[in-house]
């Protein structure tokens, strides 16, 4: 695999990693905007113009654009985050031009207000989608508890009354403000000629308008507490739980990763063992979150209501004593030979490539290879974990519950 | 498409094995089928089989439940087992010259699993918290309920069990269940990656060419569910769930079937997306996809909607459905087309595809597909051969199954 990198006049960055050896070629836009960049009166247009892309552009109307892509037989789809809005599409060689044309083309998108009207039902069908799951809905308060104050607190999908109340006006300027060249990064993995793609960037992005966006990027200072959502139509407890961890531009932020793995993984770790393996919970993990200038840790759990409160005590217990004791030499071991496959694995495929190579890009302005992660991870010591836990203990400051209960105790 | 090297050796005791060497990749995966999936389950004990895929990790051979877990990890071999209609199938992937010791483990973890009594009940709850997940989870619930009534028991009854029966099946159940369905004729093992075919061979030689035989089970299929039902749900969207009759895996209309389905749901230009969603704005989801046994088949459509529009989208989704027989453009077959020939070549990205489809095709045909005779199905279709299809096979006769507030009239 070879790295390759462009920066075009106006400020749009391509970075590229070529495998000859692989049959296809996935391409993204990663626009850094999501909706911690939004005001709250405009909470959930990041999404909502995520989705407007897809409406087309004075060249290529709404029908064109799925029936194009369709056409080329192109893997694609966008997502919004609380941080980036991504456009990407996976292919066979031979479509790159045509399909990086409309890619490009649809980041600029015509925004006629026909579409918007349309556009918006079908958000508010997302919303009401969401409202039926209730880890989602944890999810949500959650955010919104443990980032009160901070732009992480802004939900990415907005209400039905944020989004219901939206123009489409307040949405042109958000996309002028916002989708500026300087705040894009073209990321493209797996079988192609860099000149090429250099060339189809000139010809399709250069008419971008240059600039930045200013996103603070303070760190969260959560002051916790509980959010209840009591749903009595639920049969189980739903509960979702927060606390500090390193930022994206930490470096103990690998450490955090494993650590995470250890305690939290789906399978062999401590929360594992100790609370899904004896069927106390239907399910429960501890994830690591990185965002721009902050971090989580989220512990997400449901079970029984009424047995809530015991299984969190377990789930804190573990941390109390990974907090004291820090992990076992044999633990990290273990963790560190899971992740090694995984990353492996995921990285034959292009679009397996893509996240981390656009990623590390719009967070750090780095590349990593497939082996520099696998040198990183191999250097990993108790110490790096112990010098994790020291400045981000393991806990749960904030927590958010959805389900049939009123009240949660929690001590 | 590429030349691939595909061998396969049926061991004496039945066991059937597939490898496809694909030698660019640096990992190797094998998706191994037991043919003990819920269809097996037995009357009143549905839940049997996925209660085995739990319970059969957490101890075998040499190793308890953490030996076993580490030492899998510690190989980086990520794996699941799960059971589904037919089979019961554990997979694996790891890089490629871990995969012979992964087929050792899963020697130990498929013939000698020790069930430990200790071991039954943390399975039983941990299977009804997942069944009463379901039932807070309307759209997942929806398709369960759909299936129900769409295929013929037991095929239709969800492979994950169910509350009613939970409480009745005993461990015995369960290892009876081990006793009874797990054995090599009419398992089938695909492995696919990194790998040379004759050290696979040798490897489960070893591992499973000691394997008794067992006679097989034969299950008839009964009855199928109501067509009509409606399921009271305090939800913010009304679920919908429409099935009706199509072709099996094996039979030769299967690939007109599934370009007719592609024509209404293959990608975001496919009518469904487009009528009901981008033109009318009344989902954000909604799709049908085949479902295609070996003895049976269906389409299965969802749309989910907020209540008040639930009524709308039943009946628009009803009259595209109805409507593929009026006619099928010349750009929707190329963009089926397209769509399929880009999905065929990126399989030879990833070990995990090719050896689930080893199996898979294996388990229906009994014989190999490559991925160029597939192709070349593809390319034969016409606009002619799946009209000629969907008149002899209309969207009619409809099971409908929602869940929401209100009920909804079906206007056939």
């Amino acid at each position: 695999m070879k790295f390759h990198q462009h920066i075009l006049s106006n400020g749009l960055t391509i970075v590229a990693e070529s495998n000859p050896g692989v049959h296809s070629v996935a391409l993204g836009f990663f626009v850094r905007t999501g909706a911690r960049d939004e005001a709250p009166e405009v909470n959930g247009v990041s999404h909502f113009l995520e989705h407007m892309a897809f409406k087309g552009t004075d060249r290529f109307t709404a029908d064109d654009v799925n029936r194009i892509f369709d056409e080329v037989g192109a893997e694609y789809n966008a997502s919004t985050s609380e941080e980036v809005t991504l456009f990407y599409g996976a292919i066979l060689p031979e479509y790159l031009p045509q399909t990086f044309e409309l890619l490009a083309s649809i980041l600029f998108p015509t925004l006629r207000q026909e579409d918007f009207d349309m556009e918006k039902k079908v958000i508010l069908e997302e919303i009401s989608m969401y409202q039926d799951q209730p880890m989602h809905v944890a999810y949500e308060a959650g955010m919104l508890k443990h980032f009160s104050g901070h732009p992480l607190g802004t939900s990415i999908l907005g209400t039905l009354e944020s989004v219901g109340a939206l123009t489409a006006e307040q949405m042109r300027q958000y996309h002028v403000d916002h989708y500026r060249a300087g705040n894009i990064t073209l990321a493209v993995a797996g079988n192609f000629d860099f000149d090429q793609i250099v060339e189809l960037a000139e010809q399709h992005c250069n008419d971008w308008p240059s600039g930045t966006l200013d996103r603070p990027t303070h760190e969260a200072k959560p002051q916790g507490g509980i959010s209840i959502v009591t749903q009595d139509s639920r049969l189980q407890q739903n509960v979702v739980q927060m606390t500090s961890a390193p930022a994206a531009q930490d470096e103990l932020r690998f450490a955090a990763e494993i650590l995470s793995v250890i305690v939290g993984d789906d399978g062999g770790s401590r929360i594992y063992w100790e609370l899904v393996d004896p069927g106390l919970v239907e399910f429960a993990e501890l994830g690591y979150y990185d965002y721009d200038g902050t971090g989580s840790y989220m512990t997400w759990m449901s079970c029984q209501p009424e047995t809530t409160a015991e299984n969190l005590a377990r789930i804190r217990d573990i941390y109390e004593k990974v907090n004291q004791d820090g992990v076992t030499e044999v633990e990290l071991e273990q963790a560190k030979n899971k992740v090694a496959s995984r990353v492996v694995l995921q990285s034959e495929r292009p679009m397996g490539r893509l996240s981390s190579l656009g990623s590390n890009w719009v967070y750090r302005q780095e590349y990593q290879s497939v082996e520099n992660d696998l040198a990183m991870l191999k250097g990993l010591t108790l110490e790096d974990v112990r010098k994790c836990l020291d400045a981000y203990p393991l806990g749960a400051s904030t927590t958010a519950a959805v389900g049939p209960l009123s009240e949660l105790q929690l001590n | 498409m590429q030349q691939q090297s595909i061998h396969t050796h049926q061991f004496e005791n039945g066991l059937m094995l597939i490898v496809e060497e694909m030698r660019g990749l640096q990992s190797a995966a094998f998706s191994f089928l037991v043919p003990a999936g819920s269809i097996y389950d037995g009357s009143g004990k549905n839940g049997v089989a996925a209660m085995l895929a739990d319970w059969i990790t957490r101890g075998a051979g040499p190793h308890d439940s953490r030996e076993l877990t580490a030492t899998l990890d510690n190989l980086g071999i990520s794996h699941s087992e799960s059971a589904g209609s037919a089979n019961v199938t554990f997979t694996a992937a790891s890089v490629a010259d871990r995969i012979t010791d992964g087929l050792a483990i899963f020697g130990d973890i498929i013939r000698r699993p020790h069930l430990e009594e200790d071991q039954f009940e943390p399975v039983k709850l941990g299977a009804e918290q997942s069944l009463i997940a379901t039932e807070d989870d309307p759209q997942r619930k929806a398709m369960v309920e759909l299936r129900r009534r769409s295929f013929s028991a037991p095929w239709g009854l969800s492979s994950d069990g169910s509350l009613e029966d939970l409480p009745s099946i005993s461990a015995d159940d369960v290892r009876s269940h081990h006793d009874r369905c797990f054995h090599p004729n009419g398992a089938i093992l695909g492995v696919a990656g990194n790998v040379d075919a004759q050290e696979v061979i040798d490897a489960v030689a070893a591992n499973f060419g000691d394997w008794e035989k067992k006679p097989n089970t034969v299950v008839e299929p009964g009855d199928r569910g109501e067509k009509r039902s409606f399921i009271e749900h305090e939800s913010a969207q009304t679920h919908i769930g429409i099935s009706y009759d199509s072709v099996s895996f094996p039979d030769p209309d299967y690939y007109a079937a599934w370009a007719a389905v592609s024509v209404l749901s293959g990608g975001m230009s496919a009518r469904l997306f487009t009528e009901v969603r981008e033109k009318r704005g009344l989902c954000y989801s909604v799709y049908a996809s085949q479902s295609s046994l070996k003895h049976e088949g269906q389409v299965l459509c969802y749309a989910g909607t907020s209540n008040e529009r639930a009524q709308e989208t039943l009946d628009v989704t009803l009259q595209e459905l109805k409507r593929l027989g009026d006619g099928i453009d010349e750009s929707e077959l190329q963009r089926c087309k397209a769509r399929a020939k880009s999905s065929l070549v990126m399989q030879q990205e990833s070990s995990r595809g090719r050896a689930g489809s080893l199996a898979r095709n294996w388990f229906f045909l009994e014989q190999i597909r490559t991925l160029d005779d597939v192709r070349q199905k593809i390319d034969a279709l016409t606009i002619e051969s799946i009209l000629d299809y969907v008149h002899r096979r209309p969207a009619q006769d409809f099971t409908v199954l929602t869940i929401g507030p209100e009920q909804l009239t079906v206007n056939e």
